[in-house]
Formats: C-alpha cells, structure tokens, sequence
C-alpha cells in the first residue's frame, strides 16, 4: 500500500472559517437582540428577511458559477454578510430595502470578484452606501425606541404593515438621529451645546442604545463588548480596532479644545453612529483590510480620518460607510507598500550587513 | 473672414503632417517586425525543427504572426513557453507542455556499428564519437530533437524519457497531486 | 542605512511569528530509551544520508566487514562517509527505495549482519582536549557525523566553516519544539553527561569558549540533568530555558533568541559568529572523538497512534523503518500517514519500506484522527499565516501568485526566504497546503533556471557548430580556388 503523496505539516490547528464565521455571528447577536428589542417587530421582520435573501442570492450566484452550493452556504459567510447588511439598515425600513440591500452585499459585492476571498470592498458597507445613495428617504427614516409592548411599540400586526405593505410609520414614532440631527442643527447656525441639549442627548442613553438609528448600531456598549470578545478569542486583531477608535478620540479631542461649539467631543463620536460597529466588525474584515500588522495600523487610522472628516465637514451625517470604502480601496496599495520585515534582510529587502561591512 | 482664415490655417497644418508623416513612413520604415529578432534571441537556436518549422527564425515569425502557440519549442519547455508567453502578451495554457516528458537520447551499443551518421546531423555536438567506433550520447546537450534516430540506419539511437531520481525530482504542484482519500 | 541598524532588530529574547501545536510527547517522554532493539536480518545502507555528494562504495560484494569499518567514502568538500552499523557481509550494491518523499531508488549497500556485532579496532581518545584542535573536525568527519535533528548536514564542514570565521558562541540546540519527538529530551536525560562532553569537545575544535544550550521549557527533566552535568564546567556551558513555541528550534529563531543578531539573508550563522549543533549531533561527536566510533545508530522517536508502543528506539542505521514500526506494535491498517521526522517540518513517505538514515529523528505512523485532512477552501486573507510566520513573509500573498502561475513574483513576497517551518499551513482555517505550494514553486523554480541555462548552453552549441560549418566551408572553398589556379597554371604552362 501506497499513500499519495502530501508534504507537511501533518497536523492542523482545528480554526476552521466556519468556526471564524460563527463566531463574528455570535458577537453579533447581544447587539442584534438589542436592536429588535427597541424597535420592535419590524425591525425582526426586516432582519429575517434580510439575512434570508443574502442566503438566496448566494445559492442562486453559486448554481449559476457551477460552484458547490452547500458546502459554501455553510462557510457562514453569506449569513454574515446579510446579518452585517441587517445592522446598518433603518430598523422600519420596507422589506425590499433589506432585499436589494442583501442583493447588492452578495452579488456585486461579493459573487462578481469570484467569492469569498476575492472581492475588493466590503459587501455590507457597499451595500449600505449603494442604498443610501439611491434611496435616501427610507435610508434616512429612523425609529425612535420604545419598549416592548409598551403603547408606542408596533404591535405584530402594525409590524407587518410597516415592514411589507409599506405603512408610514405614524407621527412621533420616528425622529432624527444623533448625529444627523447635529448636523442638521449646525447647518442652521445652531452650536452643539444647544442642540444637543434638544436633542435629548444623554451619554449614557447613547452608549446602552436608547436611541434612534441603524438596526444593531445604536448600542455601543454591546457592539463594542462583542467585539471585545473576539478580540479575545483573536478571531480579530487589536491593531485596527485600536488605531480607528485612537484616531477618532484624538481628532475629535483636538478639535473639541479648539472649539467646543462647532465640534463634537470624543465621546459623543464615539458612542454614536456605526463608529463601533465599524471598528470591530466592519473594518476587520479579513478580505479588504491588510494583512501586515503594520498595514493594519495605517487602515484603521485612515478610516478613523475619514469618518471624522465626513461626519465634521462632509455631506452625510454619518461616514462610517464611505471611509471604510475608501480604505478598502487603498488596501492593496498598502498591501503592496507595507510589508514585514523579512528574518535577515532590511525594511526594503536587502540582506542585512555583515559585521564589518561585508555584504 | 475669420472662417476663411481657420479653413486655409487647418487645411496647411494638414498638408504638411500629412507630407510629414509620409516621408517619415518611407524613410523611417521598420524593416521587419523587431521582436521577432528578440523572439528569436530567446530560442534554443538548434534549429532542430522540432516545432515543424525550418528553424528557429520561422519559428520566431510565426509567434509573432500569431500562427503558433508559445508551447511551440520542446527543448524550451516550459520555462522557454511561460518567457515567451510574458513576451507576446498572450495567455499560456501549459496543459500541452505539462505532459511531454523531457526524453534523452542513447545508443544502444550493441547495434551501433559506427556509421558516423548521427553525429554531423545533431544540431548540438551532442554525439561524440569516429567513424567505426561506437557512438555516444551526451545527455547534458542533447535536446532530443530525434534528427539522429531519423538518421540511425540501425535504429541503435532512441529516445528514452529522463530517467527521474533523487537529484531531479521536484514537488509536483497540489493542484496535480489526486486528493487524499479521507 | 546607518538609520536601520538603529532599528530594534535584534533583541535578545525577541520571538517573532510561531504556533503551538499540540505536544503529544506524553506518550514517549517518560520511557527509557529502548536500547534492546534486535539486530534486523538485513542493513540498507544508502550512499545518500547526507546534503552534498553520494558516498562512493570502498568495499565490493562479498567482502566481510566489522561493525565501525568504512563501507563509502565521502566524495568532495560536501559530503560523508558511511559505515557498518554491524559485522556481516556485503550481499549487495543495488538501487533501494530511499526515505525521500519520492521513495525513488537509490544506490544502497546491502548488509547481512552475522550475529556478533563485533567491532572494529577503534581509535578513540582518553584526552581529546590535548588533540590539536583542527583535528577534531577531521575526527568528526571521518566519523560521518552529519546533523542529527534533520538536515543531515555533514559537521565536520560545518565545524570547518566555524575555524574560517572566528566563532564567539556555540549554541546546542536542545528545543525539540517539533510535535511528538522525544529522542533529544531523552538523550539529555539520560546522557547529559556525554553531551556535555561533546559540546566541550565542539568548543575545543572550533576554539571558542561559551557554549549555550538551549532548552524548551516544557523539558524540565533534561535541563535538570544538563545543567547538572555542565555545573562542573563553570560557565563555558550554558544551560538556559527557552519558551515553547514552534519553530524555537529554528537555528536563525534561536540564534535571535539568545544573541540578538539576525543572520544576513544568504549569509551562515558563522557569519554573525555563531555555530549551531544538535544535542544529538554533540553527543554523535563524543563517541566519535573520545570512543572512536563511527556514527552507526541513532535514537529515534517511534510515534503516533497507529503504533500501540511508542517509545524511543536506539536503532542501527540501515534498519528498515517498517521493522522498528513493528517492533513498536505498528498497525499498518490504521495508518494514513507516514512521517520521517516531525509532524510540522518532517518528510513524507508513501510506505516504511525504507530504511532508516542519520538525520531521521522520528518516525511517525499517523492515523487517520491525527492527519484530519480535508480539501482546501478560499483564502479569506484572515493573515493568520503572516502572524504565524516567524520569518516574517507574507505566505497568502505567495500561495495567490503561485496559484496564479506568477512564480517569480512571489519570490518577491520571500518566498526564498521561507524555511518550510509550516506554520502557515498550521494555522490556515481554509487549509490551504501552503507549504506544500512553496516547496513545489522553489522547485519548479530550479528547474526553470537549469532549463533556461540548457537553453543558453544548446543555443551556444548551435552556433559554434555553424560557425565550424562556415569555417569548414570557407577553408574548402579556399582549397578549391588554389587547385582551380594550380589547374589553370598548368594548363597555362602546357599552352
């Protein structure tokens, strides 16, 4: 008997992508949960369906390349994708949002470039982007939290209907975001000070969630711990969470001193938005950030640049999606530029000197 | 007026370029394609004629005329196919040069009865020997061309495939290794 | 430049990359090595258990030899000699599968031992610090005393090497940081006396005056026993802990660990003033040098779940390894895999009808729980194999160019650099057989460089024939046009 030949290592770690992908998944659900919980049925309904038109559209693109299809659903990396769509979606947005939103992450997201491990941006956050540039409106029409059950949360019903038949959400049930409604306010001359004040907000309110925005975004403290957890089991590394969050504090401290009426704080940044959602889910996707340490480094402190510019002096209130974008497409120049050092050889790749100056 | 003047401007800046460009295709002519001399630099040079052109100057001109593929040249391999490839700018399917085996020529020494033949035909020196003395074969020169077994009126020259052993054995890539029965 | 070597390169205790695979040592640690192993019917000995030159046979069929006597002499500056592991007789010199990937034949010498184990008359020596120090390595050499922790690189050259640049430490690699292998950790418990001795003897031949041994720490029994028997011999040797971690026991790792200072890319660890040697390799050399004895056996470590008795076996070279799998309650049915050396770095072999050489140091019989090997899937670029890599290469970047074809670009990306530790395919959740790509890219690589200079060489060839051709002609000609003018002279004349 002869064996066929194969080289070494005979022996493996047992991480598996699947085991990867779970894991994402599992940091994901308090923040989920937490999400449904305040904005109610329409925002399960949205979830669910979103997550299973990812699962679809990524059976459908797989028959169609002749690739196997079960084995590739089970990856998980189509249900992260359609769950990390679900997040950044306004929890009453229509159905077909989530749809074309999941269509958009899979298919030209993702299948296009040939799948897993191939494509150049992040699916979720050109998903998130596309929509927000063709449909403004829904994109735009934020839930304000309620608690279960209570009178103003949407019985199962008024769910239905707001998510499948298109029921507007009635009046003093929606409101502005945070940070929208900060830009709104300064772009009629009003400083922070006085509209934060009217726009109710509350440090602590805002870091737990109880406010209104994206599905599974407005808890920072939930995301951010999630995140933490995978950090922990080093499923992701510690350089982009830390270099984006760093970089976010120290420009909005510095702008904050310089005048603390035209520019938010740290911690207003920090707490609200998908800031947190971005540092340790969306950026430390494996496929479109940098492989080096170093490069990791450079791309989380570039998004936070980004998100900062957008958010202070940008169109869009919120800049999570556009930075990460942006990045995503510097990464392989990073890639290319920042390198690690090689075992004897300099930072440029020459050997290293000889003592004495031989070569 | 002004009209006038563009019309008259335009038509004489078309007259000379035009001349210009002329004169420059007449007298600045490119005598012959310049990267089938830069093909050609890259061929064994044998002229063995192997890949069923005369010699590696026809060889060269139908690369570059796009009448053959770069898998063309067997004593090129495919080191010789992946640089001409890079070369001409054109995909490389190696699925043809994958399954030649590199052969060698040899002399069956109990045939061979010294006709001299084979040597003043192998492009390569690769055949030493005398007239009525038994004939060998360098294996480090020869490019299995098989002008020598044409030749051989004894058929004591055949090609044999390399033989593999420890010293040239590579890793086959895992795309070819079958996979592990689990 | 000046700048750079400013940079915090090399600091002592700096390790970069690594993985820790799961020991399973427990099963062969804590027995003694067996050293009853019974004498084989028949010894393979091949001519090739070294890097460099093949030995070339000094003895014919049919001649009777003792144990210790030299059957092949090393030929060229790179190679070793080869001796009977036994008394007996040379039935054969024939091509026998070699314990290579390949398992491609291979010139061996055939012994049938006779029973009596006699040996040779030996020349050892009672005080081989009063040998003249280049003698040791000629000692050494003629002992064919080659690496013993895999690389079966001949010692005296590299011995050699260290008397042309002046050495400042010797390190003895004690790391055993591969899976499974227990064959040093043995060696130091129960010779440590004998290798320290030999490291005494090292530092003699290369004239240096610290030795630095370094042990994992999950070894606690062998460094007892080292630093034990290295106390009396104040501080020229340094037993020190080293973590475990995989590949601690990568010369340039451990050189890194201990000094500070990286060998140049290209460069020797000589060349830093720096020599590495095996545990095994020591102790090889004080049987060589103070007992006289040619390096006839080894120990190695008989492991894996398909054998119901693993343990260390002292074993005569030449031994077929299927016999010492059977001697260790080996279960052919259970076995997916072969391996001669570690899990993480050691070799291939398609069947354990081959025999054994001097840098094995383990074979292992592994079932199918422990090679759990399935299809690769997609790179998810999650740079788990940049983090494992302790070289400091981009091993994703590398598998996607050679996928590609681009072998040339990924040399840019160190492919050249990568010392096949197997980290990277280690750690891949995907499973890509990482390794197994660059071993084939560097290959494929070598080949493409000895064909493009056949090609050169051929072309040349060519030319200087068609040049002899026109020469040939334009002589001819030239002799033609001589008689054409003789011939009209003449006619000339009888006009």
């Amino acid at each position: 008997m002869s064996l066929s030949l194969s080289s070494a290592p005979f022996t493996r770690s047992d991480s598996q992508v699947q085991g990867i992908m779970a894991a994402v998944v599992l940091a994901l659900v308090p923040a989920t949960v937490f999400g449904v919980v305040i904005f109610g049925w329409p925002a399960f309904f949205l979830w669910t369906v979103t997550v299973l038109s990812a699962l679809v559209f990524e059976a459908a693109c797989l028959t169609l390349a002749g690739k196997p299809v079960k084995a590739v659903l089970l990856d998980g990396s189509a249900l992260l994708s359609g769950w990390l769509v679900a997040m950044t979606l306004p929890p009453w947005a229509p159905w077909w949002i989530g749809v074309v939103g999941a269509g958009i992450a899979i298919v030209v997201g993702k299948q296009v470039f040939g799948g897993l491990g191939q494509n150049p941006f992040n699916p979720a956050m050109l998903a998130r982007v596309a929509l927000l540039v063709a449909f403004p409106l829904e994109m735009t029409t934020w839930a304000l939290p309620s608690l279960p059950f209570s009178s103003s949360a949407p019985g199962l019903s008024d769910g239905l209907a707001i998510t499948f038949a298109g029921a507007s959400a009635v009046d003093g049930m929606t409101g502005p975001t945070l940070i929208g409604n900060w830009k709104t306010e300064l772009s009629q001359g009003r400083g922070l000070s006085e509209s934060l004040v009217s726009g109710h907000y509350n440090v602590v309110a805002s870091l737990l969630g109880w406010k209104a925005g994206s599905l599974g975004e407005t808890s920072s403290l939930l995301v951010a711990l999630g995140g933490l957890w995978l950090l922990k089991k080093k499923i992701i590394g510690w350089h982009i969470p830390v270099s984006l969050l760093a970089t976010v504090a120290v420009l909005a401290s510095v702008f904050a001193l310089i005048d603390g009426e035209r520019y938010a704080g740290p911690v207003f940044h920090l707490t609200s938005g998908a800031v947190m959602l971005a540092a340790f889910f969306i950026a430390t996707d494996y496929v479109t950030s940098p492989s080096s340490p170093a490069g990791q480094l450079i791309f989380g402190a570039g998004c936070g640049l980004f998100i900062f510019v957008i958010r202070t002096w940008g169109a869009y209130p919120e800049g999570a999606g556009f930075s990460v974008l942006l990045m995503n497409a510097l990464t392989p120049v990073i890639d290319h530029y920042v390198r690690p050092r090689v075992y004897g050889r300099d930072l440029k790749g020459r050997p290293l000197d000889l003592p004495g100056g031989r070569r | 007026m002004y009209i006038l003047f563009a019309i008259i401007s335009l038509t004489g800046m078309g007259l000379v370029l035009g001349f210009l460009l002329g004169a420059a295709a007449r007298y600045l002519k490119v005598e012959e394609n310049p990267l089938i001399d830069e093909i050609e630099a890259m061929m064994p040079g044998s002229q063995c004629g192997q890949c069923g052109y005369p010699g590696c100057r026809p060889a060269a001109e139908a690369l570059v005329a796009g009448e053959a593929p770069v898998t063309l040249c067997p004593p090129g391999g495919r080191a010789l196919a992946e640089q001409l490839a890079s070369k001409l700018a054109v995909d490389l399917d190696l699925s043809e040069v994958e399954d030649q085996v590199p052969m060698v020529a040899r002399v069956d020494e109990s045939t061979c009865i010294g006709c001299a033949r084979c040597y003043k035909v192998c492009p390569t020196d690769a055949l030493v020997g005398a007239p009525k003395q038994i004939h060998a074969v360098i294996a480090d020169a020869c490019t299995a061309c098989g002008k020598c077994v044409d030749v051989c009126p004894t058929e004591c020259l055949r090609l044999h495939p390399v033989k593999v052993t420890l010293r040239n054995w590579r890793w086959p890539s895992p795309d070819m290794v079958p996979a592990k029965a689990a | 430049m000046a700048a750079l070597s400013f940079f915090p390169f090399g600091v002592a205790g700096r390790i970069r990359g690594g993985v820790h695979p799961e020991p399973r040592k427990e099963s062969t640690a804590d027995r003694p090595i067996e050293t009853a192993f019974p004498l084989p019917e028949r010894l393979y000995l091949s001519l090739q258990q070294h890097a460099g030159q093949p030995a070339e046979p000094v003895v014919r069929v049919g001649d009777k030899v003792l144990k210790g006597q030299l059957l092949a002499a090393g030929q060229g500056t790179i190679s070793a000699p080869v001796h009977a592991p036994t008394s007996g007789v040379v039935t054969d010199i024939l091509e026998y599968p070699a314990a290579h990937p390949s398992a491609l034949p291979t010139p061996t010498l055939l012994l049938e031992p006779d029973g009596e184990d006699r040996w040779i008359e030996t020349r050892g020596s009672a005080d081989p610090f009063g040998l003249p120090p280049e003698e040791i390595s000629a000692r050494v050499g003629a002992a064919g005393v080659v690496g013993m922790g895999g690389a079966a690189f001949p010692s005296a050259v590299k011995l050699n090497l260290g008397r042309k640049t002046r050495i400042q430490t010797l390190l003895i690699n004690g790391g055993e940081c591969e899976p499974y292998l227990t064959c040093d950790d043995r060696l130091m418990r129960e010779r440590a006396a004998d290798v320290v001795d030999g490291i005494l003897i090292m530092l003699h031949g290369l004239e240096c005056d610290q030795a630095i041994v370094g042990i994992e720490d999950n070894k606690p029994e062998a460094f007892a026993a080292m630093s034990a028997a290295a106390a009396p011999h104040g501080g020229r040797v340094q037993v020190r802990q080293v973590p475990s971690l995989y590949p601690m026991g990568w010369d340039k790792q451990l050189i890194r660990y201990f000094t500070g200072k990286e060998v140049p890319a290209g460069g020797r660890s000589a060349d830093i003033g720096v020599l590495m040697h095996n545990v095994a390799t020591a102790y090889a050399v004080q049987q060589a040098v103070r007992h006289g004895r040619p390096l006839v056996s080894r120990i190695v470590t008989v492991s894996g779940l398909a054998v119901s008795a693993p343990r260390n076996v002292e074993a005569p070279i030449g031994t077929l390894l299927a016999d010492l799998l059977a001697f260790c309650g080996h279960r052919p049915e259970d076995t997916a895999s072969y391996v001669m050396g570690g899990p993480m770095m050691g070799d291939f072999l398609p069947h354990p009808r081959v025999p054994l050489v001097k840098g094995a140091c383990g074979i292992l019989a592994l079932s199918r729980r422990e090679v759990a090997a399935s299809d690769a899937k997609a790179c998810i670029r999650c740079a788990r194999c940049v983090s494992a890599c302790p070289a400091g290469l981009l091993p994703l970047e590398m598998v996607a160019r050679i996928r590609a074809g681009q072998l040339e670009s990924a040399i840019g990306y160190g492919l050249k650099d990568c010392i096949s530790c197997g980290s990277c395919s280690y750690v891949c959740p995907s499973e890509i057989p990482l390794v197994h790509y660059f071993k084939y890219a560097s290959g494929e690589l070598v080949a493409r460089e000895q064909m493009k200079h056949r090609t050169e060489q051929t072309k040349r060839l060519a030319e200087e024939r068609q040049a002899r051709f026109e020469r040939q002609k334009r002589e001819q000609a030239a002799l033609a046009a001589q008689r054409k003018a003789q011939a009209q002279r003449k006619t000339e004349e009888a006009a």
